[in-house]
């Protein structure tokens, strides 16, 4: 069924009864070629771009919960290519590039929101590494804009500037950057591979990885054994554990990161605003609430919830960026699980096993990276070969010592 | 949370900071013959578990004595408290 | 308008009364008003606005679950959006305004969205809006945009001030109702350490709002004479307008006191106070919330909570409506009906869902058995009701009951799930519940009075014993177990027009049954599918009866469908509590460096680092710009002498007999052997290898040496060498003690420093290069006495001194080194004069030093030992690190009128400017004075075999590009003879 305008009122005028369900509920088949563990928003997106842009139809997406219900269902929608490093950079570039295609291209609109990201500038040393990292994006064919306090203090009167502990000396701005709407990413990755075939199957905890002979043969599950040549690890948070049925180790933590809104307001922010001084990162979603997160609360958890002294420290940077948003309140909270890599950077690459792959260590980044991580990850595995702006994305690296250290704090998972 | 500190007594965990997994104590030998691979593993692969977790974390708003902390990664329960110093010295490491 | 809805007796004081205003009409309240209660008094049925369908809504509770009416309170920059005018408490002089509306309440032009429903169905904006690509965010998303949203922020700064505060007690009662008031009275009596919250302003709970009895009396009598007896003892805390929001690990709850929203002006007090209370055990106490009955055009104003109903007729005197007519599915609802009868309200029906005698007599009402709502009358506010029989009745109010749910809110923050209890058709408390919280009352299903206040005693004393105290006694209040037989109606099927669960985000059944159609079944997704519970209200009376429509669909049962988890906070905090005094200057504590009164006085202008102030430059009169000054400083230097305040940088006292073996380990270069009276420079690395800090270690006597790491390191850096202490080498003999803020320290550096400080140190020091040569130091007195430490080390590059004496002699030394220096032409100078000479010679700082280089980077390869234990030198080995060919450089301008500029990237000449030709970027630049030309430090591919040649430095974010021509990193002095002069 095609979505449309023309649709809707269709719809609208006869009852809206002819809707038809967004995916089907099938049962497992005992074999596929592919198995995509998690549909979350890149086991999805991979499903997605594995039948779409390379033909392959029998995969199935194993769901221990809800489609949808892992980060991308719990993460602050921002989506951004503002990235330094050559390993990153030109990978999130094409994730931003397939953001903007995507309500098109999946025939659901997902709100992708142009609205624009800025880092404020608070001292000479960042705007020399906000410098370096735009021109880098212009390497990589991103945009970039640098703004001084004069176009700040035009654009967004309402940000502290007089009476600031960190006084705001300027912005780095991608006007492409922006949010989405995150639940409805993952809904229209899921119904376009679910109309070209692909099972997805919620409910459906895989409990163990079967590998014969350095070879992986299929998977056990709650609802019974499913066989497949290829299968491919895609948890986040549940990473540790996934892996640990194949007996690898990892090179990430799990870490509890919160995220806040507010009660629902009459527009007030024109997009993302990044207050590193304070920790803080905020925007407002269509509906009008301040969607805003901060730190990691700091700890290894699997808990998805975090405590106080982080919810302080958010919004305390929040009121000595904005000390407009006193009097809105914080309508809820939640915390998701982080896959916080050693190096603040992501995973796409085989296993050890043959057939086995590993998509994880997205840290508190894998939002933005859903499409081009669904792409890169279909490209691996049916290619067999990392796609060009993915290849550096090796589990190996650290054995190496090929760092992708965005921030620079080293092998401390909780500082990325 | 609160962490019962076995020379303080209960303390907001937020005057600790957070190091991670405690094989951080196990600090490999850099003269043995694997020392290269030992270090990948000791920098890089530590223990994640959703439950028990043996972990570090320093009393710098405090005493400024490092911790190994038992706590459950699921729960957030605290079941053991040691001074890091007497668990590395249990551990077998000396100067 | 008068207040013509009110009726005899409530817990309001009749001799105050309030003035208020709603939108700019002047009504009149009193004293224990809620605004809700006093609109509803004064005849107001319509207060606001619905969110998507802009449809009319009047007040539908009486509580914090209020859904729709939302008010804006106070004006200008005290505007408070969103507020429940069901909590707001009535002050003399309140002005509240509707909100979300296009022209006034009455007549709201958005409106116009609910007769276009049927294309605005859940989800819809996920089917369209795609087409043309290009007015999404052009014409569509405003449009969206700037139609939702509720109330509005002034945009003005919060003038509030908030405060926050620490609570430590054995017992937390949360809910000061029937069973929180029992369970604080038994552990009050035992002596326990006991604090008792309640989001109200009149504690009591539903004893306010009832007609029931204890120990004989009125509910509300009781309630004030047993907290009395709690406020008389020393071990009770009594918190009114204080909600518990949200429960934490290890008994850690957070609370909000309002101490100053029940008054016109808070007075320079603060407006609220956000505690953590650190409880040892915990009684939630938090009762139960009246859930409704779905059917067609069920959010009319007038269509309330039949408890709500009563709580306006039996606390504030108000009654909702003239004529009343009571649907229910329980026998509580019954006595909303009764209540009203005695307030002499005219009950017109009791429709009843089930078919079952009359619970109790109400005079005048019709009993309607068997029956229920199907559909409303009335724009904006009700008119009548018809019933699934058709009949239609009169009546201005219609008083809904479709049982109550325990509030379970709390016991699900630390995700404990909730189960299902058939014989009261309601989640209670289940699963694993918050450590040391056990639960009471309505809030665990005990659902009536003479339960409620058993169970708070009996909960509180198990909790108390658990603690070692011995229970008091005291017998239980008594009262009466009223009738509350339910038999579920989640909504009423032969309704034809929709039937609204969520009232706030405009969910209805079809909505969700819309939902189950499209494969949206999971509770989740129905909940992010259709908006359905994350309204203001988070769905406290919507997402039962929503979870029951969709148990319906599937055909399973309600806990099979599953239930939301509930998040921190119950009701919502405002932001500027939670901030705190954490705003403004305050938001972080800012640090002053000893000279920091004389730099003032001195011309100074100060840069933030850290959290400390530094002198940046000072300015002397005549000079145009910071540039000026800056040169002027840098130029003095190298001529003559400067003079800085470099305090900041960490100073770690390391002390004992393996302090040498120690510093040996943590620094990769050798340390073992540094004689007394020296001073080295030290690389530190990360365990993975990369550069971590850097700075000098001075060896003041055998066992004793003097660390000193950068300014932004300092704390790091000492967290990191007691770990390797503590945890590596335990038992090494070695101390460690953070000194950065006992000695001041300064900088003496430029050709004449030795001059200066021969003025300064006192005699018995022998300055000479020879008596005291680079890298020594030692322990003196400077100006006949004053203990200091003396240091010759340079970072300017010139011959240079540290000098160091007790921090509270730092503002005088400023003053004596700058007066004494005045003959050779003294000056001090600030960080940034400090930064152009390091750039000249080539040192490096943050910039360079940035997490992501290695020492071969920074070419200091050769400081990375192999032949000893130290942290990071196995790491540093790895085969792509090593051979990461990037080093430092120096780089200028072939163009010498041209800046460079930091940040830009280098491309070999004749390549094309993209990443895959990146070749490195430019780390850090300055004018410099001494070469008359701008010079810059960079990071560049295979550096080092690159001298002489030609690069283009591109900063396309500036739309700039210029060549610079690689050149060594030392610009001046690079055989370092001036140091060692």
């Amino acid at each position: 069924m095609r979505y449309s305008g023309f649709r809707v009122l269709r719809e609208g005028l006869t009852g809206n009864k002819g809707w038809k369900a967004a995916w089907r509920e099938p049962d497992p088949k005992p074999e596929y070629d592919i198995i995509i563990i998690g549909a979350g928003g890149h086991g999805l997106a991979t499903a997605y771009y594995l039948s779409k842009e390379f033909g392959m139809r029998n995969i199935a997406v194993l769901e221990k919960g809800w489609l949808g219900g892992g980060n991308i269902g719990r993460n602050t929608t921002i989506i951004r290519s503002n990235y330094l490093l050559p390993g990153n950079e030109p990978f999130y570039e094409m994730s931003m590039k397939l953001w903007e295609n995507l309500e098109q291209d999946t025939n659901y609109n997902s709100m992708v929101s142009q609205r624009s990201i800025l880092n404020l500038i608070h001292t000479d040393g960042q705007r020399d590494a906000f410098v370096r990292r735009a021109n880098a994006m212009f390497l990589a064919g991103a945009d970039a804009e640098l703004a001084d306090e004069a176009q700040l203090r035009r654009e967004l009167p309402f940000l502290n500037f007089d009476n600031a502990r960190f006084p705001i000396k300027g912005g780095l701005y991608q006007r492409r950057g922006g949010t989405a709407r995150h639940d409805a990413v993952a809904w229209g990755y899921a119904r376009g591979a679910d109309s070209r075939g692909v099972d997805i199957i919620q409910n459906c905890e895989v409990t163990g990885i079967d590998i014969e002979n350095g070879r992986v043969r299929g998977v056990q599950t709650v609802r019974g054994p499913i066989r497949a040549n290829k299968v491919a690890m895609c948890v986040a948070g549940s990473s540790g554990r996934v892996a640990a049925m194949a007996g690898m180790r990892l090179p990430i933590e799990s870490h509890v990161l919160q995220a806040f809104v507010s009660e629902g307001l009459k527009p007030v922010l024109p997009g993302v605003i990044t207050f590193g001084a304070g920790h803080f990162y905020v925007s407002q979603s269509d509906k009008g609430g301040l969607v805003f997160g901060g730190d990691l609360d700091g700890y290894n958890s699997y808990a998805q919830r975090g405590n106080l002294p982080v919810v302080e420290d958010v919004v305390e940077g929040g009121m000595a960026l904005m000390p407009m948003i006193g009097r809105a309140r914080l309508l809820r909270s939640w915390g998701g699980v982080m896959d916080m890599s050693m190096d603040g950077s992501p995973f796409i690459d085989k296993t050890e096993t043959e057939g086995l792959y590993f998509n994880g260590g997205w840290c508190y980044g894998g939002f933005k990276a859903t499409p081009a991580s669904g792409f890169c990850y279909a490209h691996l595995l049916a290619k067999g070969e990392s796609h060009p702006v993915a290849r550096e994305m090796r589990l190996d690296r650290f054995k190496l010592g090929h760092l992708i250290d965005e921030k620079g704090m080293g092998n401390q998972p909780n500082l990325h | 949370m609160i962490i019962n500190h076995p020379l303080l007594g209960p303390r907001d965990a937020a005057e600790f900071i957070y190091l991670g997994d405690a094989s951080l104590i196990d600090r490999p030998d850099w003269q043995a013959e694997d020392a290269a691979a030992k270090f990948y593993e000791y920098g890089y692969l530590r223990d994640n578990p959703a439950g028990q977790h043996q972990e570090l974390w320093y009393h710098e708003q405090g005493d400024r004595s490092w911790l190994v902390v038992t706590r459950n990664t699921l729960t957030h329960e605290i079941t053991k408290v040691e001074l890091a110093r007497d668990v590395a010295r249990t551990r077998g490491r000396d100067k | 308008m008068s207040q013509i809805n009110r009726v005899k007796g409530g817990l309001i004081d009749r001799s105050t009364p309030m003035n208020f205003t709603f939108n700019g009409k002047s009504m009149q309240g009193f004293a224990g008003d809620t605004l809700a209660s006093a609109l509803l008094a004064n005849g107001q049925r319509l207060v606001g606005r619905s969110f998507k369908y802009h449809r009319p809504r009047g007040i539908f509770s009486a509580g914090s679950e209020e859904p729709n009416a939302l008010v804006q309170l106070r004006s200008g920059a005290h505007q408070e959006p969103n507020t429940r005018a069901t909590v707001a408490e009535l002050f003399d002089g309140l002005t509240a305004t509707s909100q979300n509306h296009r022209g006034s309440l009455e007549f709201d032009l958005m409106a116009l969205t609910d007769y276009a429903s049927p294309f605005l169905s859940a989800g819809f904006y996920y089917k369209t809006f795609m087409w043309p690509k290009a007015l999404w965010e052009k014409f569509y998303e405003p449009v969206i945009r700037s139609s939702a949203g509720l109330g509005r922020l002034s945009m003005d700064e919060d003038p509030d001030i908030y405060d926050k505060g620490f609570l430590h007690c054995d017992l937390l009662v949360i809910g000061a109702g029937p069973s929180g008031i029992s369970a604080a009275l038994a552990a009050g009596r035992s002596g326990a350490r006991v604090i008792l919250a309640d989001e109200d302003f009149a504690p009591g709970g539903r004893l306010n709002a009832e007609t029931l009895e204890v120990d004989g009396m009125s509910g509300a009598d009781w309630a004030t004479q047993a907290l009395a007896e709690l406020a008389a003892m020393d071990n009770v805390q009594i918190m009114t307008r204080t909600t518990i929001y949200g429960s934490y690990d290890h008994g850690v709850y957070g609370a909000l006191e309002r101490c100053t929203d029940h008054l016109a002006s808070s007075n320079g007090k603060p407006r609220q106070i956000l505690w953590r209370i650190y409880s040892k055990r915990a009684v939630l106490a938090a009762g139960s919330t009246e859930r409704p009955i779905a059917f067609g055009n069920n959010d009319r104003p007038g269509v309330m909570l039949a408890g709500a109903v009563r709580t306006y007729v039996n606390r504030f005197g108000a009654t909702p409506g003239q004529q009343v007519a009571v649907f229910t599915n329980n026998d509580d609802g019954w006595r909303t009906a009764a209540d009203l009868a005695a307030k002499g309200v005219n009950v017109t029906a009791i429709i009843d869902s089930r078919d079952k005698p009359a619970v109790c007599d109400v005079p005048g009402a019709r009993h309607i058995r068997n029956a229920a709502v199907r559909d409303t009358a009335g724009r904006k506010g009700l008119k009548s009701v018809t019933l699934t029989d058709d009949q239609i009745i009169d009546c201005d109010c219609l008083a809904v009951s479709g049982g109550w749910n325990p509030n379970v809110h709390l016991t699900c923050h630390q995700r404990g799930r909730p189960e299902w209890r058939d014989d009261i058709s309601a989640f209670v408390p289940g699963g694993t519940l918050p450590v040391g919280m056990a639960v009471a009352g309505a809030a665990n299903g005990a659902l009536t009075l003479g339960a409620a206040l058993a169970e708070g005693r009996a909960i509180a004393n198990q909790q108390i014993k658990d603690l070692g105290f011995t229970a008091s006694r005291k017998a239980a209040p008594k009262a009466e177990d009223e009738a509350f037989e339910c038999s579920p109606m989640w909504h009423v099927g032969e309704s034809i027009k929709r039937a609204w669960l969520d009232l706030q985000n405009d969910v209805t059944v079809k909505d969700v049954k819309l939902s189950h159609r499209e494969g949206f079944r999971s509770v989740e997704l129905l909940k992010r599918y259709t908006t359905l519970g994350m309204a203001t209200d988070q769905g406290k009376t919507a997402n039962i009866p929503a979870l029951a429509v969709m148990a319906e669909c599937t055909g399973k049962t309600i806990p099979e469908t599953g239930t939301t988890i509930f998040r921190p906070p119950y009701t919502p905090v405002p932001l500027g509590a939670l901030g705190g005094r954490a705003r403004g200057h305050d938001f972080r504590p800012t640090r002053l460096t000893p000279s920091h009164e004389w730099a003032k006085a001195n011309g100074a202008s100060f840069v933030t680092v850290g959290n400390w102030m530094r002198a940046e430059w000072y300015t002397r009169p005549g000079e145009k710009g910071w540039r000026d000054s800056v040169d002027r400083e840098a130029l003095n230097t190298r001529t003559n002498v400067g003079i800085c305040d470099v305090t900041t940088l960490g100073k770690i006292d390391v002390q004992g007999k393996d302090a040498a073996e120690f510093l040996n380990k943590v620094y990769s270069n050798a340390f073992a052997k540094l004689a007394v009276g020296k001073v080295r420079y030290g690389l530190m690395l990360r365990e993975d290898g990369i550069c971590y800090d850097d700075g000098t270690t001075a060896r003041m006597s055998e066992n004793h040496f003097v660390m000193t790491t950068t300014t932004a390191n300092a704390v790091l850096v000492f967290r990191r060498l007691e770990f390797a202490r503590q945890c590596l080498w335990p038992n090494m003999d070695v101390h460690l003690i953070s000194t950065t803020d006992g000695w001041a320290q300064f900088a003496v550096a430029g050709p004449k420093s030795r001059d200066l400080l021969r003025k300064i140190v006192d005699e018995d020091t022998d300055l000479s290069n020879e008596g005291f040569p680079f890298m020594g130091c030692a322990e003196v007195t400077v100006c006949g006495g004053t203990p200091a430490r003396l240091f010759r080390i340079s970072f300017s590059g010139e011959l240079a001194f540290e000098i160091a004496v007790p921090a509270r002699f730092g503002n005088s030394m400023m003053e004596v080194l700058n007066k004494a220096g005045e003959e050779f032409g003294a000056a001090p100078y600030g960080t940034e004069a400090l930064g152009v000479m390091r750039i000249e010679k080539g040192h490096v700082t943050a910039n360079e030093l940035n997490g992501q280089t290695t020492a071969q980077n920074i070419g200091l390869g050769m400081m990375v030992s192999q032949k000893k234990e130290c942290i990071g030198n196995v790491l540093s080995q790895r085969p792509e690190m090593v051979g990461d060919d990037l080093r430092l450089m120096g780089f200028r301008p072939v163009d010498h009128s041209l800046d460079v500029i930091a940040g830009s990237h280098f491309i070999t000449k004749g390549d094309e400017a993209n990443m895959a030709n990146d070749q490195g970027w430019m780390t850090s630049t300055a004018w410099s004075p001494n070469l008359g030309h701008s010079i810059g430090l960079g990071f560049i591919k295979r550096g080092n075999e690159r001298i002489g040649e030609v690069v283009r430095a591109v900063s396309p974010v500036h739309g700039k590009e210029m060549e610079v021509e690689i050149v060594s990193a030392h610009f001046i002095d690079p055989e370092g003879e001036r140091l060692r002069g």
